[in-house]
């Protein structure tokens, strides 16, 4: 090649794809790093939401990455293409919803169309061999370079030499020699790695950057795909889904309801696309209220909400319901005592 | 020379840098782009991000729970 090699690095924020970028570099490889946002990735909302965790450093471990690497970095929203993915994974779920095979393979595939339209000349990922039950395994990672299309324009630095060679390789783009054998689960060489490189203070994300892979966010997404029917999203339902207490007392309705003030303040903003209930006699939560309820159903709510308000031991706690026109009215309630709310309603 | 406003309002990290990321796509170097935002975790990942890509944030200020950054567009752009 008569020009330097130029590639993609898929950047999750992590220390594999940080490394991997950093051994492209060291061979004279023009880096440039690709972000996927997908609607599910965990740093930044709850930290956003959540008044606690507001005054905690906050980072972006995408962009700092691509700082620490001194490299450019471009942040794809794949929102809507990526609901197919969540909804039909060909190649089935991991231990929640999280479709890691046919993500990996989406994602590899979009690089691909973005080395074809920017003249780049591969793809790379800090994936190593057996370090995922689902999407790095021996098996999957040929499945992953060959469903994506990306074939031999995909290496991985980390375990290459484990891997048959690349076009990289084969060409003498890069030198397969001063590629890497990882393998397992072990963190050990990343960290030898990364201390070999002057590299501190990287996020190391335990059970990964999805809420896919979260088991009490995936009975969320489970519920609101049974409850609608089929299995479907906007954003605003994945946002909202981590955020509250979501509680189903009937198949046709559910409560969202405010852990504290952060989340309170952040449902508030949906209180023009969800009648709300919120306590006046007592603090307490703001609610939403997913679905259409009766009167019946309205009273059960509110009896819900109040629980949750510092009125739960009074005989009455009065509150506003809102409804998402605008138009509100008061009601007083009891608050439902622990002891009558089944387990099954809280998910 | 052009200026923008881009409204990030109640759109949460990374979306209003995405927002950002392809406005400043249509703009040339020396344009400016005014991106009012909610989530405090722009003031952090907007300058990160005009940092890496050779852009400059030459003011930001916060009012009535709003973050307005101003980003002028870099000549890599």
């Amino acid at each position: 090649m008569s020009r330097q090699p130029k590639a993609v690095a898929l950047i999750s924020g992590g220390l594999d794809s940080l490394l991997a970028a950093r051994v492209m570099q060291e061979q004279g490889v023009h880096v440039e790093g690709i972000n996927f946002y997908t609607g599910f990735c965990v740093e930044g909302h709850t930290h956003a939401i959540r008044k606690r965790d507001r005054n905690r450093p906050k980072r972006n471990n995408a962009l700092w990455v691509a700082e620490q690497l001194g490299i450019k970095l471009h942040i794809v929203d794949i929102v809507e293409e990526y609901k197919q993915v969540v909804f039909n994974p060909r190649h089935g779920y991991g231990a929640h919803l999280n479709p890691c095979l046919d993500c990996k393979i989406f994602m590899v595939r979009k690089a691909l169309e973005w080395i074809r339209a920017r003249d780049f000349d591969f793809i790379i990922t800090g994936e190593v061999v057996g370090q995922r039950p689902m999407s790095q395994r021996k098996e999957t990672m040929p499945v992953v370079a060959e469903e994506s299309g990306a074939q031999d324009l995909l290496l991985r630095p980390l375990c290459a030499r484990n891997l048959p060679p690349t076009l990289p390789e084969r060409e003498g783009w890069v030198d397969r020699e001063r590629l890497y054998d990882f393998s397992g689960r072990s963190r050990k060489p990343q960290m030898e790695l990364a201390r070999h490189f002057g590299f501190e203070d990287y996020a190391q994300p335990a059970g990964g950057c999805c809420f896919l892979t979260d088991a009490q966010y995936s009975v969320k997404l489970a519920d609101l795909w049974k409850a609608r029917g089929s299995k479907q999203y906007e954003m605003d339902d994945i946002m909202l889904l981590k955020v509250g207490r979501h509680l189903r007392p009937a198949p046709h309705f559910k409560l969202i309801i405010a852990r504290e003030e952060g989340e309170g303040n952040f449902l508030r903003g949906y209180r023009s696309q969800y009648d709300s209930l919120t306590t006046l006699s007592h603090p307490g939560p703001l609610a939403l209220i997913d679905g259409e309820v009766n009167e019946r159903e309205l009273e059960l709510a509110a009896r819900l909400v109040a629980r949750y308000s510092q009125g739960r031991e009074s005989e009455r706690v009065e509150l506003e319901y809102t409804r998402r026109g605008g138009e509100s009215r008061r009601l007083e309630v009891r608050p439902l005592p622990a002891h009558e709310i089944p387990r099954e309603w809280i998910l | 020379m052009s200026r923008v406003r881009l409204d990030c309002r109640r759109l949460l990290c990374p979306l209003p840098v995405i927002r950002l990321q392809d406005r400043v796509e249509t703009l040339a170097p020396g344009d400016l782009v005014e991106a009012v935002c909610t989530d405090p975790g722009v003031l952090n990942d907007i300058p990160a991000w005009c940092r890496i890509n050779g852009h400059a944030v030459l003011e930001r200020r916060s009012e009535q729970g709003e973050f307005i950054l101003l980003v002028e567009v870099g000549a890599g752009a």
